[in-house]
């Protein structure tokens, strides 16, 4: 007889309800990063998140936590509202490209340089998916986008916003990564990473983000095994990965 | 408690504190920025919070966020701040959560100027962001009264699960008065069946303003329909003045209305029978009381420090059945009481048809060339 060995379980900080996301895309394993991070911080119980308008705009459903939805690009505000009031409580919030680097540029710079304790999980994928492909602050020079349909011509539509670089200046950002979902070994580098943010958090070090460079098969018209290289050979240069900023006092949290 | 001097914008800041506030985020601009500064102070020595946000948009938002968590928010700002704060509060009015804005009205439109008017009637009481949404707003004409309207701003917005704002011009946040300050109420957080303030134990809840499905958007709305049928009934506010056997009838809000008063007062001593009606909630608007008093009088003169806005409620509660007329400065402009003094006498002396239009009466006459009480030639230029 042989016992039954689990390879894979719905962590306990997700609901049974099945994602609406599209099939390859990466927002489902960043979600799961989050759900895992927060049941082994046994956590979920005291969590708040805040979704944000885009493609994560129905992360409620999927999160077996208490959860608002934010307007578009405002998570940082609801978040903080949230924080300040119930400083004991763990929030996050989760936006997309659109929601964080194009409207909400002025809250997520402003929740970061006021290092409130907040969790930013911040999907960079290049474009507006929920709307349907159109140009991002984070689209790359040359890409063709819905509204960028000749590529993106630096000359008129502008440069990428490289948005943890530019947070990781401020002094109330105690942790500001970037990762990527392109492979599992960078998948497993993202949870640390997502981990020690919302230790980051519970510790009272100030504001942390992730950034995760994510793909978007369908509005970038690729396979999502396609998109996965696509990521890797055109994302990770533009947009490299690292620690742009980890405090010293998180430095030597041990996990 | 004994009365104190206070000044209009501290005075709402500490009524506030004194009503449970837990939370205000705020924005800088005149003639509000003292509540601002004076809650900075207050807040944090009470171990409460205050943030002083990156901007109106961040500010609402804020509140958006401390208010689905059940506690007692706030903030403030004057109109053109309070037109960044449009998108919140739709959001707020859709997702069902108590918040509380102040609106201490300024000249407009535009960057406008920092002197008193009454120009957002209309985004108050009518909406100002989109979609289908009541909200109450309450209209103090005195220091006193924008204490105690504070207070109740915190009771209503928490009863019916809604939006109440407190619109005053600048002269009631920067005048300083003697009133009497409510007791201090402890913090008792409510346990809300709707509030996310994290699971702890029990089943997990969403607040959002997302019905993604077109049907369940639409028994939203008549829910929020229904509820305001409730404030319709329960929460009409007003203050009547000389009005038991009054002819003429002046209805004014605000300061509009308190100058009104002295017009009143000097025309009764004249012998003319006027009296005032000074609605206190604008929405619900008191459109049952000026129904019944249409049918004592001859007519009615709407004063406001703006072109006209609530006139339109005037004339819908009135309905053509006598005449109704205005007068209004606007930009900043208060009228005097005798400019108001004037009006009275005019109505009662002159016949007015009831079909003409009161506000291209009133324009006309504003812009005539001998009668105007605009400077002297400005009138005509205009």
């Amino acid at each position: 007889m042989t016992t039954p060995n689990l390879v894979y379980e719905r962590p306990e900080a997700f609901t049974d309800a099945p994602t609406h996301y599209c099939p390859g895309c990466t927002h489902g394993v960043a979600h799961r990063l989050v759900a895992e991070v927060l049941d082994e911080m046994k956590v979920t119980d005291r969590t708040i998140g805040v979704a944000p308008v885009g493609c994560a705009v129905f992360a409620y459903n999927y999160f077996d936590t208490d959860f608002v939805e934010a307007p578009h690009g405002r998570a940082p505000a609801m978040a903080t509202g949230i924080k300040r009031v119930l400083p004991d409580r763990v929030v996050f919030t989760y936006q997309g490209d659109g929601d964080l680097a194009s409207i909400g540029m002025g809250e997520i710079v402003h929740a970061a340089a006021r290092g409130e304790n907040l969790t930013v999980i911040f999907i960079n994928n290049a474009n507006y998916g929920m709307t349907g492909g159109q140009m991002a602050p984070t689209t790359l020079p040359g890409m063709k986008t819905t509204s960028s349909p000749n590529g993106r011509d630096v000359e008129t539509q502008g440069y990428p916003i490289k948005v943890s670089e530019m947070l990781s200046t401020l002094d109330g950002v105690g942790y500001c990564v970037r990762r990527s979902l392109h492979d599992p070994k960078n998948i497993r580098l993202a949870k640390k990473a997502i981990r020690m943010a919302f230790e980051t958090q519970v510790r009272g070090l100030g504001f942390s983000m992730v950034e995760l460079l994510s793909t978007c098969p369908t509005n970038w018209g690729m396979t999502p095994v396609n998109s996965l290289k696509f990521v890797e050979e055109h994302m990770i240069p533009a947009y490299p990965l690292g620690d742009y900023k980890v405090s010293d006092a998180i430095k030597q949290i041990k996990i | 408690m004994p009365k104190e001097l206070w000044k209009g914008n501290e005075a709402i800041a500490e009524a506030a504190v004194r009503a449970g506030l837990e939370a205000y985020f705020g924005y800088p601009i005149t003639p509000q920025t003292e509540i601002l500064e004076y809650l900075s102070r207050r807040l944090p020595e009470l171990g409460r919070a205050f943030v002083q946000a990156e901007s109106e948009l961040g500010a609402i938002n804020m509140v958006y966020g401390a208010a689905c968590t059940g506690v007692r928010v706030m903030s403030s700002s004057s109109s053109p701040g309070v037109s960044l704060m449009m998108e919140g509060l739709s959001y707020i009015a859709g997702t069902e959560v108590p918040a509380v804005l102040v609106n201490v009205m300024r000249g407009g439109p535009g960057l406008g100027n920092i002197a008193p008017a009454q120009g957002d009637y209309y985004q108050a009481v009518r909406g100002g962001g989109h979609g289908d949404y009541p909200r109450i707003v309450l209209a103090p004409a005195s220091v006193q009264e924008a204490i105690d309207l504070m207070v109740l701003s915190f009771d209503l917005a928490e009863k019916y699960r809604m939006i109440t704002m407190m619109i005053l011009d600048g002269s009631v946040g920067q005048m300083m008065e003697p009133a009497e300050m409510p007791a201090m109420q402890e913090i008792r957080r409510k346990d809300f069946k709707w509030a996310t303030n994290g699971a702890m134990n029990r089943e997990r809840r969403i607040l959002s303003s997302i019905y993604i499905n077109p049907p369940d958007e639409e028994i939203t709305n008549l829910r929020l329909l229904s509820r305001w049928k409730e404030v319709q009934n329960n929460e009409v506010r007003y203050k009547e003045y000389f009005l038991d056997d009054a002819e003429i009838i002046v209805v004014g809000f605000g300061t509009a209305g308190r100058v009104a008063l002295s017009a009143v007062r000097e025309a009764r001593a004249q012998g003319i029978k006027v009296g005032l009606f000074r609605p206190i909630t604008v929405s619900p608007f008191p459109f049952e009381a000026l129904d019944q008093l249409t049918g004592q009088a001859r007519a009615f003169l709407v004063t406001e420090m703006n072109t006209g806005q609530m006139l339109d409620d005037v004339q819908l509660a009135v309905r053509g059945r006598v005449p109704v007329e205005f007068y209004g400065r606007t930009g900043g402009v208060v009228p005097f009481p005798d400019e108001i003094l004037n009006e009275i006498q005019r109505i009662n002396t002159a016949p007015i048809a009831a079909d003409s239009d009161p506000r291209n009466a009133w324009l006309m006459r504003m812009t005539a060339p001998h009668s105007s009480p605009l400077p002297e030639g400005e009138g005509a230029k205009r």
